[in-house]
């Protein structure tokens, strides 16, 4: 009898441990049994760079983060539309005028779609353009340094959602209103009742220049209905010449969007033929309009400083008044993303309440647009035939299609945020042919390449909204969650979670060959223009005007010079310039003083940069570098006497020698 | 002395010109910190980092041992070698015409001799740098002297520091080779 129960109780164990393994391997880990495949996939060995960059947004950190793949390591964030306290920018007087628009300083933005220059229609590794909702702006971020060298402001528009996307040879950027607002004849924000939003409130959707060497200019804007402009992608290869953007709220509600605007069965895609547009700009047509905006740039030929300038017109091309500008594409539910696939044959709209992904042919847009064949007409755009223009709908694509990218092997890739998943569905056949769950809610999500004519098609960053227990938690605030998954097979396989700064909505990915070759180490001490620069130790000195004071300082390791200073007094305004001599990769100096009321420099080889002081208080200060520069950076630090104002204490400065 | 001997004389003369055009003996360093490497070319009449920036930061590094800074401009036989090497392309140019075997073997001693004094005057020049060091300097390690190998690899605190001829001196050797052997050779015309 003993013997028995006791062989039973041994039966009941392996039962238990293999429940234990089939209840893990279902847990929200992912794909349990592929875990050491994955992490050989995601490894990159010490020493070893990553196969791609990846441009991640920061959404509402107002930056632009920069990652490996597939390593997902954090690598650096480019400080774009927020002041950034680690290194000084938007606050020094080099940089701050970076952040100035026609509303003044703003020290804060909403960065949402970073998009990489292109030629050809395939990244180039050039620029990285991103776009701020709020206060509208397009940035144009340089690669070969990693930074923000020009942001323009998109007149007449309010919430610049959908940009900042670019035509296949960057010829333009796109920008639009997202939260349209009342204009009068001359494009003037009006004192209107908001309940008036159906006669009063209009878009416009706008195109930026991009020069050879990157200036940007508005060159026109179209006038649009007052919907909710979202996102867009530029047309390529036989639709080249086209962009087309996202609308919502043609109900055009002003109160509770998410019922007032999810009323009608279709909203539309605006498909705006530039290229007719911007002959009709170089023709002088349209009119110019008043619309205030700043562009903001690096001068090169001054030190790096820089500075704004005041544009006071903006072309405008009424659609009521020229043809063939714009027409409308009947496109199922409040659409958000919409993509043009790498062959440019189709445009594919994310219809985020609609129950399939809508996927429109151009051919069949260009037929309907030459037959006339239109279903109505707001105002002055015609409407084309939802039925005569689609291409197909993918079925079962899940709940919430918001936006696609592709493989360039024939198959689309879409993000799903309500039933949290990514589908791969052919793009011919408009079929589904995989499906992946994701953690949780994806919102954009990005393959190198993926929305350009000749994608990566390896992995895919799926850029969740949602966090929870991804990770260790940090409180009620955390990052947001990426996903990396492998595309390279038939099915998709989940290799790697990876925490993002802020919250990333687009992103953008580019071999990283295309972006090493490009990069500055240090910049050129013989080449640096900045009217208080000290290109060596015998050029530091102090000059007094008045109350303001200017110190000519360099460092090197490990000192300052000068490195004591005397003849300060309260009340001066005092502006150290500081100049780092190093001509070597990687040693900046940093530059902090006591009671300063900004942030501290952080100077790169070569740069100059001002820190302004306002002394309040007699005393002695002392000053250090930030950076830890060398085996002596502890020593790298000086003394700042301050005298009483009637004082009249003599300058005395250097460094003992 | 056959006109061939005399041909070959001239082109040990004329390969000396070479010598203005690439560097003629190499210092390179490596580090932990320097995974890309750090050096330094000796030419005819300069010495210059193997990057633009280099020398600069080899200065840099060596201030903190106390090394006096590597001032090209300061060091008088930068500015004499061109002249030495002038000097033996065009007298060996000469030599050639006329053909003299004793002439041959003078301009070849001369040149060898010069070549030893060029080396034992580097010898010493790495010796002062390495040991007349700055009092005051912020590091200093009992007994630690930072004299460069003449030829050859030497770990110096955190660098590796490796001296060796670069391809001005193979010219050199070369020339002096092919005057050698023409003088060796026309003994048989006699």
């Amino acid at each position: 009898m003993k013997k028995q129960t006791h062989n039973h109780r041994f039966w009941i164990l392996p039962v238990i441990t293999l429940i234990g393994v089939m209840l893990y391997g279902c847990s929200s880990q992912g794909d349990f049994s592929s875990n050491t495949d994955a992490a050989q996939k995601v490894y990159v060995a010490p020493g070893e760079y990553d196969e791609f960059y990846g441009f991640m947004s920061g959404g509402y950190n107002g930056q632009l983060g920069i990652y490996g793949i597939p390593s997902g390591r954090h690598l650096f964030t480019v400080p774009v539309f927020s002041q950034a306290a680690v290194n000084g920018y938007g606050y020094t007087d080099e940089t701050k005028n970076m952040l100035n628009t026609s509303h003044g300083f703003v020290p804060w933005g909403d960065a949402h779609h970073p998009e990489l220059s292109q030629t050809n229609g395939e990244t180039d590794g050039r620029w990285i353009f991103i776009n701020e909702n709020n206060t509208p702006r397009i940035a144009r971020i340089g690669l070969d340094e990693f930074r923000t060298q020009e942001i323009i402001e998109i007149p007449n528009s309010a919430g610049n959602h959908a940009s900042a996307f670019v035509t296949p040879n960057t010829e333009y950027v796109s920008a639009a209103t997202r939260f349209s607002i009342p204009m009068d004849e001359n494009m003037k924000n009006m004192d209107a009742a908001i309940d008036s939003y159906a006669e009063t409130f209009k878009g416009t959707i706008s195109f930026i220049k991009v020069s050879g060497e990157g200036k940007m200019n508005v060159d026109f804007q179209i006038l649009m209905p007052g919907f909710d402009y979202d996102l867009s992608h530029a047309g390529k290869g036989p639709s080249d010449g086209w962009a087309f953007f996202t609308s919502y709220n043609s109900e055009e509600a002003h109160t509770l969007l998410e019922i007032n605007a999810s009323k009608n069965d279709k909203d539309f895609i605006a498909a705006i033929n530039w290229e007719k547009a911007a002959e009709y700009a170089k023709e002088g047509k349209g009119e110019m309009l008043p619309g205030k905006h700043v562009r903001n740039y690096v001068d090169h030929d001054e030190g790096g400083i820089v500075k704004t300038e005041v544009i006071e017109e903006v072309r405008v091309l009424d659609p009521r008044k020229l043809d063939g500008l714009v027409y409308f594409l009947p496109t199922p539910k409040s659409p958000h993303g919409v993509d043009v696939d790498p062959t440019g044959k189709y445009i594919v709209a994310g219809g985020k309440l609609s129950t399939v992904i809508p996927v429109h042919s151009f051919a069949k847009m260009i037929e309907s647009i030459d037959s006339e064949n239109y279903e109505g007409e707001v105002m002055g755009i015609p409407v084309l035939k939802y039925d005569s223009i689609l291409h197909g709908e993918v079925e079962n694509p899940g709940l919430g299609p918001l936006h696609t990218e592709f493989d360039g092997k024939g198959y689309a890739y879409t993000t799903a945020f309500i039933s949290s998943e990514i589908v791969k569905w052919d793009i011919e056949k408009t079929e589904v042919v995989d499906r992946i769950g994701t953690y949780y809610s994806p919102g954009h999500l990005m393959i190198p390449g993926g929305d350009s004519q000749k994608p990566d098609g390896k992995y895919l960053v799926a850029l969740n909204k949602i966090t929870k227990d991804r990770y260790l938690p940090t409180g009620p605030e955390m990052f947001h969650s990426a996903q990396l998954i492998d595309i390279s097979g038939d099915k998709m396989q989940l290799l790697l979670d990876f925490p993002t700064e802020g919250e990333p909505h687009y992103a953008q990915g580019i071999a990283a060959e295309k972006v090493i070759k490009r990069q500055k180490r240090f910049y050129d001490l013989a080449e640096n223009s900045h009217p208080y620069r000290a290109t060596s130790e015998k050029q530091t000195r102090i000059e007094r005007d008045g109350k303001e004071v200017h110190v000519y300082m360099t460092t090197i390791r490990s000192h300052f010079s000068p490195d004591n200073i005397e003849g300060i007094k309260v009340g001066d305004k005092v502006y150290f310039h500081v100049t780092n001599l190093e001509q070597d990769w990687d040693v900046p100096h940093g530059f902090a003083i006591k009671g300063a009321n900004t942030a501290e420099l952080l100077i790169m080889p070569g740069e100059t940069l001002t820190l302004t002081w306002e002394p309040k208080e007699v005393g002695v200060y002392p000053f250090y570098c930030t950076d830890f520069c060398s085996a002596l950076h502890q020593e790298m630090q000086g003394y700042v006497r301050v005298s009483p104002e009637s004082s009249n204490v003599d300058f005395k400065y250097g460094t003992g020698q | 002395m056959k006109t061939s001997h005399k041909r070959w004389m001239s082109v040990a003369a004329l390969l000396l010109i070479g010598v203005y055009f690439v560097p003629i003996w190499s210092i390179s360093m490596e580090a932990p910190q320097y995974p890309e490497g750090i050096g330094m070319n000796v030419t005819v009449d300069n010495i210059e980092g193997k990057s633009p920036q280099d020398l600069k930061n080899i200065n840099g590094l060596n201030h903190y041992i106390g090394m006096k800074p590597i001032e090209p401009a300061s060091i008088p036989e930068l500015s004499i070698m061109p002249y030495i090497f002038g000097f033996f392309i065009i007298s060996g140019l000469i030599i050639a015409a006329t053909g003299s075997r004793k002439l041959i073997l003078f301009w070849l001693a001369l040149f060898v001799l010069l070549a030893i004094a060029g080396l034992v005057d580097f010898y010493l020049w790495g010796y002062d740098y390495g040991h007349n060091l700055n009092p005051d300097a912020p590091i200093k390690v009992p007994g630690m002297t930072y004299q460069p190998p003449l030829i050859g690899s030497k770990q110096l605190l955190n660098i590796n520091a490796t001296s060796l001829p670069h391809i001005g001196f193979y010219f050199a050797l070369v020339s002096m080779g092919i005057a050698g052997w023409v003088w060796w050779k026309s003994k048989e015309e006699k």
